[in-house]
């Protein structure tokens, strides 16, 4: 499909990281395999990161594109003091934060910022403040049943998923998008978006107790189907 | 030096080390799954949330779909990068560093 021509094995067997040196070196030598690798892997993280700080979905993957091409040009200028993943995306943080002064888009700093408390769980399913077990469950969460991992897998429920990530305020989607589905530590997503690590755990806490929620619904309504 | 509170005078119910802080409620358990699941809860208020699992089958079930939730976001397909753009990537690449 896409093989190099050179047959030299240029690029490094799959499980390699980014972070490794004969990636890196790769990189700089000109393989096309290890650069779609690369975009492939950075690409849609990247377009998250610069929408947090760019509203228009245009003007994002135009600097995006114009990431890559600064990753490209500096790439021997990388000295590998971090990992090459927390580079590209500081240039990208970098990129968008001017760009979206430039157009006077930038959301606001405070759109990053968690927002008034909201409840995990809706409050109605503890018991109240008469109650000798007060703050307990009222209507506790239901079994998802044995079988409840290959469900989680099922098709219909990760457009559940999907759908309920893409109803999550743009700040929680964002963090949880790049620590549950990119895979990123908490560092990197507080150096990307430049927010606090509480910041963060708020974020993600509220994004995933969402999710959860949205779950719970759905396999309710199966259930009671 | 006498000790007004000999051990010995009080009978072994009442030998609790340090009065508790009121333990947990399920309202609250919910709060803290994720400061719990990252580490990032202070010693004393991990104990705490441990203590409350030990005696509350929900919350350890409400965990455990948080849990479940998190890695079934983890296979959630992301993004495919639109081929177009990845065309417009490699010729720059090729331009760049291509030799």
């Amino acid at each position: 499909m896409n093989d190099t021509p050179t047959g030299a094995d240029p690029a490094p067997a799959p499980g390699a990281g980014p972070d490794d040196a004969a990636f890196l070196a790769a990189l700089r030598a000109g393989d096309e395999r290890a650069f779609t690798r690369l975009v492939e892997r950075y690409h849609g993280s990247l377009l998250r990161i610069v929408l947090a700080h760019v509203r228009d979905r245009e003007v994002a993957e135009e600097v995006v594109q114009e990431t890559w091409i600064a990753v490209l040009k500096g790439l021997d200028r990388f000295e590998g003091r971090s990992s090459l993943g927390t580079w590209i995306f500081r240039i990208a943080t970098y990129r968008a934060r001017t760009r979206g002064q430039r157009e006077r888009r930038t959301i606001p700093l405070s759109a990053l910022a968690p927002g008034p408390d909201e409840p995990s769980v809706e409050p109605g399913r503890f018991r109240g403040a008469g109650d000798p077990s007060a703050g307990g469950w009222a209507v506790p969460p239901a079994d998802w049943g044995p079988d409840a991992s290959q469900r989680l897998l099922a098709r219909e429920t990760q457009q559940v998923i999907a759908a309920a990530l893409g109803e999550l305020p743009d700040a929680q989607r964002t963090v949880m998008t790049l620590r549950d589905i990119s895979g990123w530590s908490s560092d990197e997503v507080c150096e990307a978006l430049d927010i606090s690590p509480g910041n963060q755990r708020v974020l993600l806490h509220r994004a995933r107790s969402r999710v959860r929620g949205a779950l719970e619904r759905y396999f309710d309504q199966s259930a009671g189907a | 030096m006498t000790d007004p509170a000999q051990p010995s005078a009080v009978p072994p119910s009442a030998l609790v080390p340090e009065p508790r802080p009121d333990p947990l409620r399920c309202r609250e358990v919910v709060e803290l799954v994720t400061d719990y699941l990252e580490g990032a809860l202070a010693p004393e208020d991990a104990v705490r949330l441990e203590a409350h699992f030990a005696q509350c089958d929900p919350c350890v079930r409400y965990v455990e779909q948080v849990r479940q939730t998190i890695r079934a976001a983890g296979v959630v397909e992301t993004e495919a990068v639109p081929p177009d753009v990845l065309d417009r990537l490699l010729v720059a690449y090729r331009e760049l560093r291509g030799g």
